[in-house]
């Protein structure tokens, strides 16, 4: 159980404002684990806590533990630089680098880290394009601007870019919120793909879209961990009314 | 009188004025062109650009020396000014929250406002009077105080501008700082960058009021930096107060050819260090 994610007592504050109260949660290995909740109750916060970018914003704050395959990624001898690496993440928007080609902003994670061999980097391109699904449709224009894609094929760049440094949990934060129903449905399949070798924790505020995607479900409300099951016990018998409210409907 | 119609008047009058002004402010950038081209292109020959200045009373010659030195100038501006104000503007997009970084703004844009004549008083006490000499680093270092607030805050808007969506990006792939920073920001910023140091370096080739007293001048070819040294402007202004006719063509002369120098540098500059992608591209679709 090397991916396993153990998260207990986490509080994270943005100033003084408390975004997390106290979450206890245990995210297993290689399954899709989704993060619903309405808008400002902290999911994507959660998920930010657990590749440390939550604090890369400025006053933000937190306490608690989380555990990665048993060590605690916040202990004092942790490296944040170490810890992204094993925990890629893909955003709400698309935001391949500008600056960089197809290819490069692939390589990206890797050439920034010194691996500059062009044996190794063009087998893990090709490889991390393909995983996700758009090798077909980039192969021949690898050095073209990356933010010359569709918004639907920067998404996809920007999964293989966090793929390429080979990770072993990757978090998506809405990742489809900006795009299109039809690559939405690419996106979605390639989770299904993704979770034979990869844990996944996917933040969304589309129900059916957790419903569709998720093995696991947690439902946040107001920066509280209000329910955590089965994705079809969460839909079907939720044990909390606060999650019948919601997932039925009545409020969020 | 109908609404209408009304509007639609107004609406002519409006774009008319608008289009009258814009017509305007490009009146006198096309007549200065206009007018040094007339005066100018008589004079600028091949002894113009590898002859030294005659002496009064001689004809010909030309500003060879000036030129070489203007760009020795410019040359050496750059080597201390474009570092330092780069990496002064990383440090205020980047580190920049705090009451130091803001001190730094406001005396950068204090600098910005000084007359170049004061900065050229400021180099000669601390570098001629020590020096005992005019001096061509004196006159580079005038200059370079110039460019470093334009470049400083050129360099900081442009980091600014790069989406903090891109330094997650790189963060979240488990990037360091520093990495993220040069690989990523000032890459995605670089043609912004670059303009503000053309746009330093623009400025700074005409000036003439800081170098009266620390590049001094010469008629002679450079003989070392810590010896005065020719400038076009120098040349140009020397030879416009003068009495003789013969100098006054060879000032419009050498008006044209420095014209053409600062346009030649930043044509030069974006052909060489051209940005991978177009800017159109560049553009951030998002927030």
């Amino acid at each position: 159980m090397e991916a396993e994610i153990k998260v207990s007592n986490l509080y994270a504050y943005f100033g003084s404002i408390c975004a997390l109260r106290g979450i206890n949660i245990s995210i297993k290995e290689k399954v899709v684990t989704a993060v619903i909740g309405p808008s400002g109750c902290g999911k994507s916060t959660f998920i930010r806590c657990i590749n440390r970018l939550h604090e890369v914003v400025p006053e933000a704050k937190l306490s608690g533990e989380v555990l990665l395959g048993g060590k605690d990624i916040y202990s004092a001898d942790a490296d944040p630089i170490l810890i992204r690496r094993k925990i890629g993440m893909v955003f709400q928007r698309p935001n391949p680098f500008p600056a960089l080609s197809i290819y490069d902003n692939v390589a990206a994670g890797l050439k920034l880290n010194g691996i500059k061999r062009k044996n190794d980097l063009d087998g893990i391109v090709e490889r991390s394009l393909k995983m996700s699904a758009l090798w077909g449709e980039v192969k021949d224009k690898l050095n073209a601007s990356g933010v010359s894609l569709s918004g639907g094929q920067q998404q996809r760049l920007c999964i293989a870019r966090a793929l390429a440094v080979a990770p072993e949990v990757i978090l998506f934060d809405e990742p489809c919120s900006a795009l299109d129903p039809i690559s939405t449905g690419k996106i979605e399949e390639l989770l299904f793909q993704l979770k034979k070798n990869y844990t996944i924790i996917i933040v969304t505020h589309n129900m059916q879209q957790a419903a569709r995607v998720s093995d696991y479900t947690a439902f946040f409300l107001l920066g509280e961990l209000v329910e955590f099951d089965k994705t079809q016990d969460i839909f079907t018998k939720p044990k909390d009314n606060r999650t019948e409210d919601y997932i039925t409907g009545r409020f969020g | 009188m109908n609404i209408y119609i009304k509007r639609k008047i107004i609406n002519k009058l409006m774009c008319g004025a608008a289009f009258f002004s814009a017509l305007l402010t490009l009146a006198p950038l096309i007549s200065i062109f206009g007018y040094v081209i007339s005066k100018g292109i008589t004079s600028v020959n091949f002894d113009f650009f590898t002859h030294l200045p005659m002496p009064v009373g001689e004809h010909g010659g030309g500003m060879s020396n000036a030129i070489v030195g203007t760009l020795i100038l410019i040359g050496l501006s750059c080597l201390w000014a474009i570092p330092l104000g780069v990496f002064g503007g990383v440090y205020l997009a980047e580190f920049g929250n705090n009451k130091f970084a803001a001190a730094v703004r406001f005396s950068a844009d204090v600098l910005n406002g000084i007359p170049s004549i004061v900065i050229g008083i400021f180099a000669y006490t601390v570098f001629v009077l020590p020096m005992k000499s005019f001096s061509a680093i004196s006159g580079a270092f005038a200059l370079g105080i110039i460019m470093v607030p334009t470049i400083m805050r050129a360099t900081e808007e442009m980091l600014r501008m790069v989406p903090f969506a891109l330094r997650e990006a790189a963060l979240a792939l488990g990037v360091s700082q520093s990495r993220m920073i040069v690989s990523i920001v000032l890459k995605t910023a670089l043609p912004g960058i670059l303009t503000g140091i053309l746009l330093a370096i623009a400025r700074i080739a005409g000036e003439t009021a800081p170098l009266l007293f620390t590049a001094f001048g010469n008629r002679f070819w450079p003989q070392g930096l810590n010896q005065p040294i020719a400038a076009l402007p120098l040349q140009i202004f020397n030879y416009a107060i003068s009495p003789y006719d013969d100098w006054h063509r060879q000032a419009w002369a050498g008006a044209l050819v420095l014209i053409l120098m600062v346009f030649l540098i930043s044509l030069l500059t974006r052909f060489v260090i051209k940005p991978k992608y177009r800017r159109k591209e560049m553009i951030w679709k998002q927030k």
